[in-house]
């Protein structure tokens, strides 16, 4: 069997296209690149829509907290130190076990004149349950990032915004939020990273990899349980998320070039990857 | 546990939970948290240390050993974590087995690896095959505190190298004008002060090696996480104390255990800060020479 048609068969198995029965036996090579590199599609899944979503969560969250009211205040703080605070492990068993409980029937909601039954099932598959628990835990350290690049936002930006009359939600718009962006991005950047490295426990935890599709580290420990021999597949893990990791830093340099735009090249804040392991 | 437990189906309400919660497996379910602090309390001294060496190594003159130290620094960068939970603990089994069967076995013919197998000479296995169970635990548990050690050393190597670079060079030269040799300027002048540098990422790493620790249970040890599995999935009527699918309530129990463990490390370590300040040349210490403390 060529490699071609190894990456024909199984290049989407981690969605459920191509070949059904992983392979068994006489493992080969390309057959171990070919499913981790299938089995990344989830993890890219999971970082993209987790970050983009959990982005605009963590804004407002920021706002909450920053904010006099202790209404806004106190739930915000309070939902950034659960999230913060305990392993994110924990948080999948934890959410799994949650929508399991739910009814499998769905859940009824009178409206007067009639009644909408929401399904609930769809909640204990990993794509929509791990991303839901991804999203809130993203947005959490996030948040905090965000609050501390709000209260670094400098006094005297502030007093200008003052000066030329700007208040309330302009004021926020046109001078607060770009700077606290500026300042937040090398941080947010790392969170990116190890968000995506964090999609990698999805499988590991409470939620099933359902009909084998998992991700890459599902497949490459796959291969580990079945050859006995950890020294291929997860350096191919490890290969493939150190490319990922290269890509998320370029990109996210770009977007830090585009908010320092402003400033003289010599004063832009660079991103310096730093390390944090597990959340 | 107690007297009255004898007959759990004649049980009700608060006594029945009384005896539910001190049965045999409760209280193995209690001792894993034990299993889980003890990681802690191993851990972090040796990933200190593996650390402190790791950055001795990053800074030495001799470039072999500077590489050494950078690269194993480097290494976890850009890889998830839990890549490296997986693997060493199969490679570190790997290759002690077969350190010893090259070492017990000199005449043993056939390959180690045998197409899908991986088979050293009987008495090569670690623990032997006749060892009681508490010894292959342990060694599971080794495993696992020595996997812990190596990823998190190499964190704690990042931060001590930037903590150690970050000690004013000035009072370094000045230590060394008055003679003193290399070992004795690391020894008085930089190690007293690196501290209060890498105070900051330290307790970083500190609050993340809390929140690794559930990862045990990926590792195959009989930790907290799973005996929350264990204890709380549904019981029929087949079992002393049948109840219905419990895990959520036992993983909220776990939830908070480690919120409270964060809390606690948050006090602790703000504490130990103010401490590590004082009559330092930082702002932070002049703040404090300020305020008259």
């Amino acid at each position: 069997m060529s490699c071609w048609q190894t990456i024909g068969d199984y290049a989407f198995r981690s969605l459920g296209f191509g070949e059904r029965l992983l392979p068994r036996s006489d493992f080969t090579l390309c057959q171990q690149f070919t499913l981790i590199g299938s089995g990344l599609i989830w993890n890219l899944y999971f970082g993209i829509l987790a970050l983009a979503f959990g982005f605009f969560l963590a804004n407002a969250l920021a706002m909450a907290k920053a904010s006099r009211s202790p209404l806004l205040r106190k739930p915000a703080e309070w939902f950034i130190f659960v999230f913060r605070g305990s392993p994110l492990f924990i948080q999948f068993f934890l959410a799994y076990e949650a929508f399991v409980l739910l009814p499998k029937a769905g859940i009824e909601i009178p409206l007067g004149i009639t009644t909408i039954t929401v399904a609930t099932s769809w909640l204990t598959k990993a794509w929509a349950g791990a991303l839901i628990v991804l999203f809130l835990n993203t947005a959490a350290y996030s948040a905090e990032i965000f609050y501390g690049a709000l209260m670094s936002v400098p006094r005297g930006d502030i007093e200008a915004a003052d000066a030329y009359g700007l208040t309330g939600w302009r004021r926020f718009r046109r001078v607060l939020w770009p700077t606290m962006l500026r300042l937040a991005w090398p941080a947010y950047t790392n969170e990116a990273i190890f968000l995506f490295h964090a999609t990698t426990l999805v499988f590991f935890s409470g939620f099933p990899a359902f009909q084998q599709r998992g991700d890459a580290l599902y497949y490459a420990n796959y291969f580990a349980d079945k050859t006995f021999n950890p020294f291929i597949p997860y350096p191919i893990v490890a290969l493939y998320f150190v490319i990922l990791t290269l890509l998320l830093t370029w990109g996210f340099s770009l977007v830090n070039r585009r908010l320092n735009r402003h400033l003289p090249s010599n004063t832009r804040s660079r991103i310096r990857l730093r390390p944090q392991l597990i959340r | 546990m107690f007297p009255y437990c004898a007959d759990p189906s004649s049980l009700e309400g608060l006594t029945w939970l009384s005896c539910y919660l001190t049965t045999g497996k409760h209280i193995s379910f209690y001792w894993s948290f034990l299993i889980v602090l003890s990681l802690l309390a191993v851990t972090a001294p040796l990933a200190l240390l593996f650390g402190f060496w790791g950055a001795r190594a990053a800074r030495s003159s001799i470039l072999p050993l500077r590489m050494l130290g950078k690269g194993y620094s480097a290494m976890v960068r850009g890889v998830p974590d839990i890549v490296f939970f997986l693997f060493f603990v199969i490679a570190l089994d790997q290759g002690l087995e077969w350190l010893f069967h090259q070492a017990r076995c000199p005449d043993w013919t056939e390959p180690v690896r045998q197409g899908l197998e991986f088979k050293v000479c009987p008495e090569a296995k670690i623990p032997p095959g006749s060892a009681p169970q508490i010894w292959h635990q342990l060694y599971g548990f080794g495993l696992a505190v020595f996997t812990f050690a190596i990823v998190f050393g190499a964190f704690a190597a990042n931060v001590l190298y930037g903590a150690m670079n970050a000690v004013p060079k000035a009072q370094l030269e000045t230590a060394e004008s008055y003679g003193m040799t290399a070992p004795q300027v690391f020894r008085r002048i930089l190690m007293p002060q690196m501290w209060v540098y890498a105070l900051p990422g330290l307790s970083n790493l500190w609050m993340i090696l809390i929140k690794a620790t559930p990862l045990l249970f990926l590792l195959g040890v009989q930790d907290i996480v799973y005996w929350a599995r264990e204890l709380g999935g549904a019981k029929t009527g087949a079992f002393d104390y049948p109840h219905p699918d419990w895990r959520l309530f036992y993983f909220i129990g776990l939830l908070v255990f480690y919120l409270c463990m964060t809390r606690l490390s948050e006090i602790v370590l703000g504490r130990l800060t103010l401490r590590l300040t004082q009559g330092q040349a930082t702002m932070a210490g002049e703040a404090q020479r300020r305020a008259g403390r």
